[in-house]
């Protein structure tokens, strides 16, 4: 499930993330607690809470005391405004370097684009 | 809180624990790592009040934790060899261990052998290896000690016998935060349940960290030669890799993302480390290729 090759926690946040964004996540929702999610995904619950906590500081999930953690209900449009703010920077920007190396003009990337309209 | 100050361990004239200063605050699950002969079954007999250090002593919330009966009680030290009488039958080394832990849980522990299936009115002596260490980990987990130190315990072990450790550790920790020091030379396979990691080297402590910020700490760097070596200036190298015009260098330490972008804008592809090829290249003594 999880990759040594870089922090855990911030792959349990980048997961939860694009589950909200997918709506697999729901906004108000109840997400699992540390505990459960790290009995599911057999990683220390510290670990999984500092993912959680991480979510909880950019505004993602709000606690309920006593009770858990919900997804925020402004949740998915703050998420899909960073990632669209990232967009063209780390998705379009590396495939136009690829079309430079391969030999693809702008102009046959503009004309697939067109076409697949 | 457990305390070591200046832990030393000697036989003779060999040193194995050499001044050891280490902290380690309680309800964590602790990964010690480290190579053949680094010195960690020393270290966990000296955390585990096993053997008085030659130097130095080990304290348990304040107290000097060798010969206290408080302390003993609340440790539970699985070592190769069991501590037990090989004669005894299974059984016995089980009701042994409920006299002697007021922590022992009995259901906790019946239902530990059904799930590794020993068969109880075995000898100890005619147990297989991974048999033996099943034991070692019913012993050490059902004794629910405040510290249970669980030295190697997956030795001889089949890969489903391991899976069923690793679950039953962490859905019993889950259940009863405790402080679990686990020493394993199989660090891919039991490194998510770790905390926290510590590394000896040569009879010292080479890294005490969060386990999570070692993940992708160390990265190798790969391209032309000449923009891989500018790029490498000022960081320490654990590993390198020529052939032809290309060169790979493994660095320690995370860098700087933006430091990444202009790399890959040069050409050059990074790689960062798993735990283990970090755990390689900073306790191999002889020069190593770059990881990939």
């Amino acid at each position: 499930m999880f990759h040594d090759r870089s922090p855990i926690y911030v792959q349990i946040a980048d997961g939860i993330k694009n589950d909200i964004l997918g709506g697999s996540l729901e906004e108000d929702e109840q997400v699992m607690s540390t505990n459960q999610y790290a009995a599911f995904y057999r990683i220390n619950p510290a670990t999984a809470a500092k993912g959680f906590a991480q979510l909880v500081d950019e505004g993602v999930l709000y606690k309920k005391r006593g009770i858990g953690m919900f997804v925020s209900p402004d949740a998915r449009g703050k998420l899909r405004a960073a990632r669209r703010e990232r967009f063209f920077a780390e998705v379009v920007e590396p495939m136009l370097d690829e079309a430079e190396r391969v030999g693809i003009s702008t102009d046959e990337i503009t004309h697939y684009l067109g076409s697949r309209r | 809180m457990i305390e070591l100050r200046g832990v030393t361990v000697r036989y003779g004239e060999t040193v194995a624990v050499d001044a050891i200063d280490l902290e380690l605050p309680p309800g964590k699950i602790y990964g010690l790592l480290g190579r053949n002969g680094s010195g960690k079954t020393s270290l966990l007999s000296a955390l585990a009040s096993y053997r008085k250090p030659s130097a130095g002593a080990v304290f348990v919330d304040g107290e000097p934790a060798f010969e206290n009966p408080r302390v003993v009680r609340q440790t539970s030290f699985i070592r190769d060899t069991l501590d037990l009488n090989d004669s005894d039958r299974v059984r016995t080394a089980l009701d042994i261990a409920s006299w002697l832990r007021p922590t022992w849980d009995a259901d906790y522990a019946a239902k530990l052998v059904d799930v590794f299936q020993l068969d109880t009115r075995k000898r100890v002596s005619s147990l297989s290896r991974g048999q033996r260490s099943m034991l070692g980990v019913v012993l050490g987990l059902a004794s629910r000690a405040a510290l249970t130190i669980l030295d190697e315990s997956y030795l001889g072990m089949d890969a489903v016998a391991r899976t069923l450790f690793y679950r039953e550790l962490l859905a019993d920790y889950l259940a009863h935060p405790r402080t679990i020091v686990l020493s394993t030379h199989l660090i891919d396979e039991v490194a998510d349940l770790f905390e926290r990691v510590i590394i000896m080297d040569r009879g010292r402590i080479l890294l005490h960290d969060e386990t999570d910020s070692l993940r992708g700490r160390g990265v190798t760097v790969t391209g032309q030669a000449e923009r891989v070596t500018a790029f490498a200036a000022g960081h320490t190298v654990l590993g390198e890799q020529s052939l032809g015009g290309v060169r790979a260098l493994t660095l320690d330490g995370r860098l700087d993302p933006g430091d990444i972008l202009l790399g890959e804008r040069e050409g050059l592809t990074f790689g960062p480390l798993g735990l283990q090829d970090l755990f390689v290249h900073l306790t191999s003594q002889q020069p190593l290729e770059a990881s990939r």
